[in-house]
């Protein structure tokens, strides 16, 4: 039986679509069957990101409504083989078409199946984030590091520790700039740490690579050597369990001067 | 301002003082013996001429223990008199119902957890919050916040209008403070210093302060004493 995880965030636009298809396929190449169930109705991208669009045929409404099998209606990434899967959102209807009872079924059934079904959840605290949460058994939240984004998340990780079913939800911190943090025009990810008191699940910078290969339909993971795509699948070797310490944020400032406003502490 | 009455026995001793009548009324007789008295002596009273002011009277009932629809009697009665109103009773005694709620407001509530955004804590007497309010959570207490962590969300101490009620925090970086109904907005710097062990408290221009914690002692000396509000 496998592992549900809802990846979610509050606020919209911060890479939970992004996050799902990395992790999705990282966990896929290391060897899992994944099923990835896109729950944001009315707005699917997920499907986008992952170069699938061309192939759907039935979606995720169509099977709460009967209209097919779940196993009709998921989309097969050839590229692995076959343990990478997609359940498509509906385009057609609104969040309101699907409710959490029907999702917590499916997800219920997908897990007999699968090692690791992975949701992504839609922005906000409404319908569609109930949906998304009620079959999770575990959840990620997901916060760039704005004010606003770790504000929504603040909400967000509090609604997910009202929930029994889901384990204490972990945190990735998406699209750091190491040059504004250091600035201090960004939140740092301590700052960010010690006000959300969740435990840390990774931090992927902020990478224009991301975008291209998303628009590529294929996800960052899949470029061995960009940073991005080794901080997700160092967040997939967490999720599996094993333990891979956090590199070093500011990897550029290697040089002297650098040490020597470490030692004096210099801002 | 004595009242001369010659009479066998008196349940009703009567005190003038500055804010008005005090009567201090005998706990031993029947609770009917009281009541015709005190209408004998108060309110079949003559001479008063009907717009003098009204003098507020206090009621000191001794070991008697007055139920509320006794007390509503009693308030009555001497309401009828044209220009005494009952202003406060007190008493000796309490019942059980009474003292689980006088309890329940000054007792001190231990809570472990974080108050995130969009969340409220709220509790009758005193919190102690072992944790943070982040910017968007509030802590509500009738009585004082003891916060052992970071207050960067609202805290509303003494929040049915206590305004002797404070607010201390590990670190004080609130986004409002009310005390009663006082309310101050953080200011708008957005330093990170000198945010430290610190209290928020009413001064004497009804307005919010806050100040090191060590102050406490001197403002607030009754802050853990059992009698308070009672
Ligand atoms: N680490 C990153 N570096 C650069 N761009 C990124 C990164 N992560 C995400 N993005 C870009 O940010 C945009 C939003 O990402 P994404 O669609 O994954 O967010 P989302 O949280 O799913 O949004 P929504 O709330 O609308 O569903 C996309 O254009 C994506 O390519
Ligand atoms: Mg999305």
């Amino acid at each position: 039986m496998g592992e549900a995880i809802v990846i979610t965030s509050g606020k919209g636009g911060v890479g939970k679509t992004t996050t799902t298809a990395n992790l999705g396929t990282a966990l896929a190449i290391l060897g899992k069957r994944v099923c990835l169930v896109d729950t944001d109705i009315g707005l699917r991208n997920l499907d986008v990101v992952l170069g699938l669009e061309n192939r759907i045929i039935y979606d995720l409404v169509d099977v709460v409504e009967g209209r097919c099998t779940v196993q009709k209606a998921l989309v097969k990434d050839k590229r692995f083989d076959h343990y990478l899967y997609l359940l498509p959102a509906a385009q057609t209807s609104d969040k309101s078409a699907v409710n959490p009872a029907q999702m917590k079924q499916l997800i219920e059934e997908l897990k007999q199946e699968y090692d690791y079904v992975l949701i992504d959840c839609p922005a906000g605290i409404e319908q569609g984030y109930r949906n998304a949460v009620a079959g999770a058994d575990e959840a990620i939240v997901v916060t760039t590091p704005e004010v606003s984004a770790v504000r929504d998340a603040d909400r967000i990780i509090g609604l997910l520790e009202a929930e029994e079913h889901v384990k204490p939800p972990r945190l990735i911190i998406n699209r750091i700039r190491s040059h504004m943090v250091k600035n201090g025009d960004m939140l740092d990810v301590d700052e960010i740490i010690s006000h959300l008191s969740i435990e840390l699940l990774g931090i992927i910078a902020d990478d224009e690579n991301v975008i291209k290969a998303s628009n590529r339909g294929e996800p960052i993971v899949l470029d061995p050597n960009s940073k991005a795509s080794i901080a997700f699948r160092n967040i997939a070797r967490r999720i599996l369990g094993e333990s891979v310490p956090l590199p070093p944020l500011e990897e550029e400032e290697k040089g002297l001067f650098s040490k020597i406003r470490k030692i004096f502490s210099l801002k | 301002m004595n009242v001369v009455a010659k009479q066998k026995q008196q349940y009703v001793t009567i005190k003038g003082t500055k804010d008005g009548l005090t009567l201090h009324l005998d706990d031993r007789c029947s609770y009917d013996d009281l009541l015709k008295e005190i209408e004998e002596r108060l309110v079949k009273q003559a001479g008063v001429a009907p717009d003098s002011p009204l003098v507020s009277v206090h009621l000191k009932m001794g070991n008697r223990y007055l139920t509320p629809a006794q007390e509503e009697e009693v308030r009555a009665l001497i309401r009828r008199s044209k220009n005494l109103v009952v202003d406060s009773i007190e008493s000796n005694v309490m019942s059980k119902a009474e003292a689980i709620e006088w309890m329940r407001k000054t007792e001190i509530v231990p809570v472990s957890r974080i108050v995130r955004s969009g969340q409220v804590l709220h509790v009758e007497g005193d919190l102690l919050l072992i944790g943070d309010v982040n910017p968007g959570g509030t802590v509500i207490a009738g009585g004082n916040i003891f916060i052992l962590g970071a207050l960067r969300g609202i805290a509303h101490a003494g929040y049915a209008g206590n305004k002797q009620a404070i607010i201390a925090a590990s670190v004080m970086k609130p986004m409002q403070l009310r005390i009663g109904d006082i309310m101050s907005r953080a200011p708008d710097s957005k330093t990170d210093e000198g945010n430290e062990m610190e209290c928020a408290y009413i001064d004497e221009h009804n307005q919010i302060v806050v100040d090191r914690l060590q102050l406490l002692m001197h403002l607030r000396p009754n802050l853990t004493r059992l009698e308070r509000r009672m």
